[in-house]
């Protein structure tokens, strides 16, 4: 993978993307709450998330097809809503449709997007002689759009987004409506791509990020919910095992065992089994893939005089990981709107304090934690946000 | 934004938009002319002119319908935002290639006075006058056209706001004159169009506090100024009315006269509504 190649860059330095705590607001409805991440050169970047979670929105604004509520999009020094022109001279964008003039053919449309972005007159016809032999639509260039497949259209999409040699290229769901060679051959285009761009794109297939990305954004409803290089997620969670344990006893007993089999586990977590009778905990280990752990544990609760009424292991992976997030997510999300609702009962008349409820519950959420983390490059263990 | 100017007009002619915009307005003139100057051998071709200013009910909306509601349907328009173009170099470009499309004809028109001069002797200055005015009239109407394309989705929405809107022009000194010119019916009309004003406003913004604001702001002032000079109100409604009928100005033009007012008459309604346009599209953005 491109990511191993990449000399590690002192931080700040050759990020192209900066957003600040972006918010936007569709009515009372959140589209996207509070994200903040960076983007540096030469990785590709994956927006992971399930439908209608904000991926297309995030990048309908950072490439200025539309405004944020709040928040701050700096593109290469420039910010998006202050100097809009020069930032998007750094963007080339596919949005989820391909938006192609279907009565022209690939030649003339590329010809008139390489001409809007002002592409001097002597290179126009190398950049777009080269973005059509990278994206393998020279063959079609004067067949009209309306008549091209559906992956050829993407195609068009893409090259039209390369125009201009733009520092980024951010592509929205690129490989959704095709056929499984096409979506190969796409991944394989987008790799070429990130030759010489930075890429980010977004999906809603995790197979597809982990095979292209270097880098993953988790979001689900409109919340950052992970941020970190695939080896990372990969390392951190998928080569566990979880041994799911309910066991009977004293309390005290049963943090005794946990202290004995902790230097073998990645994280505990034990809560009080609220369906069984008293004394009944539910007790989670996370140890590495090649660890058992099922043995010791049967023998320390033992030892202690607890009980091990139910015990077996799970494996997790990846696509885990993103379901995990995204509905764990999903139940702090429904429990804020009950609140919301709530608290919009009782503060009726004050629709402006609501608003700032809702901003603080959301920083007193996990989103900080795992924002740090893609801060810092993920090599040190200290990687705990599923399972404390 | 030459760019996006030279695809807008190639667009008009790669599909029959502009073609079939051309041929109804060149056939409607050339029939007119044929009966009022070639049969009835009548010199003054501004009279053509104003008798065929009826036409812009039928051929602004073909033009303009497509303009803005087209790219939004079929999300072209996520291209043109994300290329480093202003919103507003897009919607001029938008609006100068309509003009140009409406510039053929007229090219054509202006032959007509030169072949009519053959038989007759034609006054050229007000022929060419009215025609600038003719041109001044119907970019005015293009601009409006352009302003309810970019309001909507659809086409045929477009294109039917458009007619509604270009139709109560063209009536309205028609329906001016219905309403009678005293203090209390211009005072109660002006309520009205708060009213409906305020109406608007929540549509638009789905907020009852700010549209509550906007009523009772404009009902205020109303009242403000009817009792601080009640007089002003006198015939005022109409006066409004009188002022909103684009086409009673060209009656200026072909009458024979250029006259300044109705010349920056006519650009500042065009600069008011491409630049209504230009909120509306960034509006959408907002949204």
């Amino acid at each position: 993978m491109r990511g191993t190649e990449i000399p590690v860059y002192a931080k700040g330095e050759f990020v192209l993307i900066e957003v600040k705590n972006l918010t936007k607001r569709y009515g009372d409805n959140l589209a996207v709450n509070n994200v903040s991440f960076t983007v540096e050169k030469g990785k590709i970047y994956g927006f992971l998330g399930p439908n209608g979670a904000g991926k297309s929105t995030t990048m309908n604004i950072i490439t200025g097809c539309l405004a944020a509520t709040s928040g701050t999009v700096v593109i290469n020094g420039h910010d998006i809503f202050e100097e809009p022109v020069e930032a998007k001279k750094c963007i080339g964008y596919l949005p989820e449709q391909p938006p192609l003039y279907m009565e022209m053919t690939p030649r003339e449309y590329l010809s008139f997007v390489a001409q809007a972005k002002g592409i001097a007159h002597s290179e126009r016809t190398y950049q777009i002689n080269y973005a059509m032999e990278k994206t393998q639509i020279t063959g079609v260039q004067n067949r009209l759009i309306k008549n091209l497949s559906k992956g050829y259209r993407q195609r068009v999409g893409i090259a039209q987004a390369m125009l201009g040699a733009p520092e980024i290229i951010i592509l929205d769901e690129p490989t959704v409506g095709l056929d499984p060679i096409q979506i190969i051959e796409i991944r394989d285009l987008i790799r070429g791509l990130a030759e010489d761009h930075t890429v980010i794109l977004s999906s809603h297939i995790l197979s597809e990020v982990s095979a292209v990305c270097n880098y993953v954004m988790i979001i689900a409803h409109g919340r950052l919910i992970a941020s970190d290089t695939i080896e990372n997620l990969s390392t951190y969670m998928v080569g566990s095992n979880i041994l799911h344990m309910t066991v009977r006893g004293d309390l005290n007993r049963i943090r005794m065992a946990i202290n004995t089999l902790a230097p073998r586990a990645k994280t505990v977590r034990y809560e009080e089994n609220t369906e069984e009778k008293l004394d009944t905990y539910d007790i989670d280990i996370e140890t590495a893939r090649d660890e058992d752990l099922r043995e010791l544990a049967f023998r320390t609760f033992v030892d202690e005089h607890c009980v091990i009424l139910k015990m077996f292991t799970e494996a997790i992976s990846l696509e885990d990981v993103f379901l995990k997030l995204t509905t764990e997510d999903d139940e702090d999300y429904k429990e804020e709107q009950e609140e919301a609702a709530y608290l919009e009962k009782e503060n009726a008349f004050a629709p402006d304090q609501l608003s700032d409820d809702e901003d603080g519950d959301e920083e007193d959420g996990g989103d900080e934690a795992l924002d740090e983390d893609d801060e810092d490059d993920g090599d040190d263990g200290d990687y705990t946000p599923m399972f404390s | 934004m030459f760019a996006i100017y030279k695809k807008e007009l190639k667009n008009y002619f790669i599909n029959m938009t502009g073609y079939i915009f051309i041929s109804f307005m060149l056939i409607i003139t050339g029939i007119f002319t044929t009966i009022i100057n070639l049969m009835s051998t009548y010199p003054s071709f501004e009279t053509v002119l104003s008798n065929i200013t009826i036409v812009f009910l039928l051929i602004v909306p073909i033009l303009t319908m497509r303009s803005v509601a087209e790219e939004r349907h079929s999300k072209t328009d996520q291209l043109l935002y994300s290329l480093p173009v202003s919103v507003t170099q897009i919607v001029i470009a938008k609006f100068l290639a309509m003009v140009t499309v409406f510039l053929i004809p007229i090219a054509v028109m202006c032959c007509y006075p030169l072949i009519l001069s053959i038989f007759g002797v034609v006054h050229f200055g007000t022929a060419y006058a009215s025609l600038f005015g003719f041109m001044l009239l119907g970019a005015t109407l293009i601009a409006v056209g352009m302003f309810m394309s970019s309001l909507t989705e659809s086409q045929v929405i477009a294109a039917v706001t458009t007619f509604a809107a270009v139709f109560s022009m063209y009536m309205m000194s028609a329906i001016a004159s219905l309403i009678p010119s005293g203090v209390m019916p211009s005072l109660i009309a002006f309520f009205v169009v708060v009213v409906i004003f305020s109406l608007a406003v929540y549509g638009l913004t789905k907020n009852a506090t700010v549209a509550g604001i906007t009523a009772a702001v404009g009902a205020f002032l109303l009242a403000a100024i009817y009792f601080i000079d009640s007089s002003v109100y006198d015939g005022l409604f109409v006066k409004v009315l009188n002022w909103l009928s684009v086409f009673d100005r060209f009656s200026a033009f072909s009458n024979g006269l250029l006259d300044l007012t109705c010349i920056v008459y006519y650009l500042s309604l065009i600069i008011l509504f491409v630049f209504c346009t230009v909120q509306s599209v960034e509006k959408r953005r907002w949204a």
